[in-house]
């Protein structure tokens, strides 16, 4: 979105992206975007929207950007529905709307489900076309090392590497927008996508570009197992009617179909009577760890639940959940329309991201930019479903001409800068490509990252205690010892994967850090960050945005007040209406 | 690893465009629901042929891991396929994996899809909106024109259409099953409707639809199960509506 506002804008873009740009991460969202449109006359609002998103985020996120928001949304869709995206429609014609998580109101547009994939390509289709009028120029196959600072410390362009011919370049840029997304691979597994590492981010951190709200990680309740990935099976399975349950006899044989309705247990039904199913994920993911762990309820006394979607007509399964249905059934082998699903908790989103201020998506670096996963502005302590979509299109639609401005009343371009300042990036990156190449070690990149991903996995997802989480800093500050002894295998300057994943996984261990450290130091429960032993959220302490800084080579946390001017915090709870 | 069950994976290295290709067997312990793209984690980990040489870690492409971004189209036992949902339990051994042979080779496995792209631009695959400020909502459109849009939206450009087509050869430029269904998608949407006939010319001349034989096995190879052969078969009636249309017209 924001290339394309640059562009409209008649300002030249440089668009660079690890895949091609319609292979993207966005292609895994699923469910929808939402938008108070109430076309479905139930009285919905956007400030229903508005609140909604706060309480849904327990009160973290600062409040006037995301009231815009939720004011824009609408506007988003008619866009998004211009541009051509196949939602799908009422017999009038109309956008259909469906429920989801954290809310009362049938507020989420969708196509099909693969909605992100639908929005992605409709996005990519308009910048196409901008390229094909000369107005951007892809460089597509390239990974951004880091950005070009001058002496007063201001962004003068970016130093990146051709992952074909591992050629380290420099490209000035009057500014520069981040759009790099989620951060799951430091997880390990996730529902993430191979290209989400989060090393863009770490890499700006790095050179002194703030990170907020790290600690705060969205465990998706409802995805599919599996070694490589954890596939997310998407809220609008609840949206649409599925349901969770487990059989109450932890010994129970039997067939899922053939046990009775009295032997099942329907925890979040019980649980949360108002919204059953459809609590917001954070609330769901810890329900399953409970049944799972505390009450060991898990099916086979493995740790999975039941996603029941088998009571649904077909036909309706086929128009509305078509996508992540085939998924279960070709991944797993079992069609979910006769099956329950066997699913359980994964970690999906990064609410926490590059810190930006409350009104342009500009970070504290100038001439840098983020929009989207990557950056922390719009989701508190928990994303609602749905959100995602509207807070990455809105900020991109929001930096663009924000760089727009910046850029035309800059008094020296980027390219007034000294030739020294590219050249001396361009340098110290490829000696680091050198370094690496030329080192023989004992360690492998895929056993670091593995052992990185377990233990973040272990003790920095839905459950926090303070030891482990001390533990989990050891351990990461023992694989960032070990990573200076790694050997990549291959040492070839030709599309060699090992090289730029050993880059990655650098940048990786440092991230891991902030996230480990800033949930260490919040010493309260609120939203997806949950430790029993403060299981209160503490707005008298805590009603602040960790912002992490880059100081001395090491990581210091630094806090800042919310901006709550326009709804007064309450208690956040999901067992009855607001 | 006696005692252990083993997957048998024989992959065809190709170290650059201009080097030659040779084949390279590994050894690998199972585990349950396995696929390709684990086979190939598990060379990375630990790049030893099974005869106990030291190699490098295949080059392949990967992203969602759920047949969704197109990226991981290979060839699985001579078929053209996503490595993410190639189950190792359901495949022969050796499983006989290489790259996709109708694009030009980057390393191993990786293969340079540009041409898809560029041919997405060549038939404007675009809706031509005139601008992202707010002009309100969109057309409508009626359930039964999304139902027949939606599934053709749903084209991943893994290229997997283009592989199994004997009409896209060295000597034939032909853009494939993919673009011109794409063309039918666009031309179906109300406002995409308004630049039809720039499409259907872009698919008129070398190239273009006509070099289509009506193989039928892009039908097959699609991931997902886009109707292809339904797509040409209309956008073919169109184009020569359109061209005779201009000849009486001329």
């Amino acid at each position: 979105m924001a290339t394309i506002r640059v562009a409209e804008a008649g300002v030249p873009v440089d668009l660079f992206s690890i895949v091609p740009v319609k292979r993207s991460h966005s292609v895994c969202a699923q469910g929808g975007i939402n938008a108070a449109k109430n076309q479905k006359g139930e009285g919905d609002t956007v400030d229903k929207h508005f609140d909604d998103t706060i309480y849904g985020g327990d009160f973290l996120a600062n409040q006037p950007l995301v009231k815009r928001m939720c004011e824009a949304a609408p506007g988003i869709i008619d866009l998004l529905d211009r541009m051509g995206v196949m939602f799908n429609r009422t017999p009038e014609g109309l956008l259909d709307y469906r429920r989801f998580g954290g809310t009362l109101y049938h507020r989420t547009a969708f196509a099909g489900a693969t909605t992100g994939q639908q929005l992605l390509y409709a996005l990519d289709e308009q910048v196409r076309r901008h390229e094909a009028e000369g107005k951007v120029k892809k460089f597509e196959g390239a990974t951004f090392l880091s950005a070009v600072t001058d002496e007063g410390g201001v962004c003068r362009g970016i130093c990146a590497m051709d992952l074909r011919t591992m050629e380290v370049k420099t490209f000035a840029g009057d500014a520069v927008i981040f759009a790099t997304g989620g951060n799951g691979a430091i997880f390990g597994r996730s529902t993430n996508s191979v290209v989400c590492t989060g090393s863009a981010q770490a890499a700006l951190f790095q050179q002194g570009v703030d990170y907020a709200n790290g600690e705060f990680i969205q465990v998706h309740p409802t995805a599919i197992p599996g070694e490589d990935k954890l596939r997310l099976m998407s809220e609008s399975a609840r949206g649409e009617g599925g349901r969770v349950w487990v059989p109450r006899n932890p010994a129970e044989k039997r067939a899922p179909r053939s046990i009775p309705e009295a032997e099942r247990f329907y925890f979040l039904e019980e649980w949360y009577p108002k919204y059953g199913n459809l609590v917001p994920r954070d609330i769901a993911t810890r329900a399953i760890h409970r049944i799972v762990y505390q009450e060991k309820l898990g099916i086979d006394g493995q740790p999975a639940v039941f996603l029941d979607v088998t009571h649904i007509p077909r036909e309706t399964l086929d128009r509305k959940l078509e996508g992540i249905l085939e998924i279960y059934e070709k991944f797993l082998g079992v069609d979910p329309r006769v099956e329950p699903m066997k699913v359980f908790p994964a970690m999906h989103y990064t609410m926490g991201g590059i810190w930006v201020n409350g009104e342009d998506q500009a970070t504290n670096v100038p001439g840098i930019y983020a929009a989207g996963e990557c950056e922390y502005q719009y989701h508190g302590a928990n994303r609602l479903g749905a959100n995602s979509l509207v807070s990455c299109i809105f900020g991109g639609g929001l930096a663009g001409p924000a760089a727009v401005k910046y850029a035309k009343n800059l008094e020296k371009g980027a390219e007034s800068a000294p030739s020294a300042v590219f050249d001396g990036e361009r340098k110290r990156q490829e000696g680091k490509n050198q370094k690496l190449i030329g080192q023989d070690g004992s360690e492998n990149p895929i056993t670091i990252w593995r052992e990185l991903g377990d233990v973040m996995t272990e003790h920095v997802t839905v459950t926090r205690i303070n030891k482990n989480l001390e533990m989990a800093d050891a351990k990461i500050r023992t694989l960032q010892e070990r990573y200076k002894k790694i050997n990549l295998s291959d040492r070839t300057k030709w599309s060699n994967q090992t090289l730029n994943f050993a880059r990655e996984l650098e940048n990786m261990i440092v991230l891991a850090r902030v996230i480990t450290l800033g949930a260490l130091a919040r010493n309260e429960s609120r939203g997806a960050h949950y430790k029993p032993d403060f299981p209160e959220r503490d707005d008298a302490n805590w009603l602040k945005t960790t912002r992490a800084k880059w100081v001395n080579n090491d990581i210091q946390l630094t806090y800042e007040p919310v901006d709550i001017s326009l709804i007064k915090p309450r208690p956040r709870r999901y067992d009855a209406a607001k | 690893m006696a005692g252990t069950k083993q997957v048998i994976v024989r992959v065809k290295r190709q170290a650059g465009p201009k080097e030659s290709a040779r084949w390279e067997e590994f050894a690998l312990k199972w585990r349950p629901s396995m696929n390709v793209i684990i086979c190939l984690r598990d060379i990375a980990e630990n790049p030893v042929t099974r005869d106990g040489k030291k190699t490098t870690p295949i080059s392949y492409d990967s992203n969602c891991l759920e047949e969704i971004c197109g990226s991981c189209a290979m060839l699985i036992n001579g078929k053209a396929r996503m490595a993410c949902s190639a189950l190792v339990d359901k495949l022969e051994q050796p499983i006989r994996i290489e790259p996709m042979s109708k694009f030009p080779l980057v390393r191993d496995l990786t293969v340079d899809r540009q041409f898809m792209f560029e041919s997405l631009k060549r038939v404007k695959a675009w809706i031509p909106i005139d601008g992202t400020y707010n002009l309100g909502e969109g057309p409508r459109v009626s359930p039964e024109v999304q139902e027949k849009g939606y599934p053709l939206s749903n084209c991943i450009s893994c290229g997997s259409c283009l592989e199994v087509c004997p009409q896209v050869n060295d000597k034939n430029q032909f853009v494939g099953a993919a673009i011109i269904s794409q063309v039918r998608l666009f031309n179906m949407h109300p406002t995409g409707a308004l630049n039809k006939s720039e499409r259907l010319a872009a698919l008129m001349g070398p190239g273009g639809i006509q070099e289509c034989a009506n193989a039928q096995n892009c039908v097959h190879a699609c991931p997902k199960n886009i109707p292809l052969t339904e797509s040409i078969a209309e956008v073919n009636r169109e184009v020569w509506k359109q061209a005779l249309l201009g000849w009486l017209i001329g």
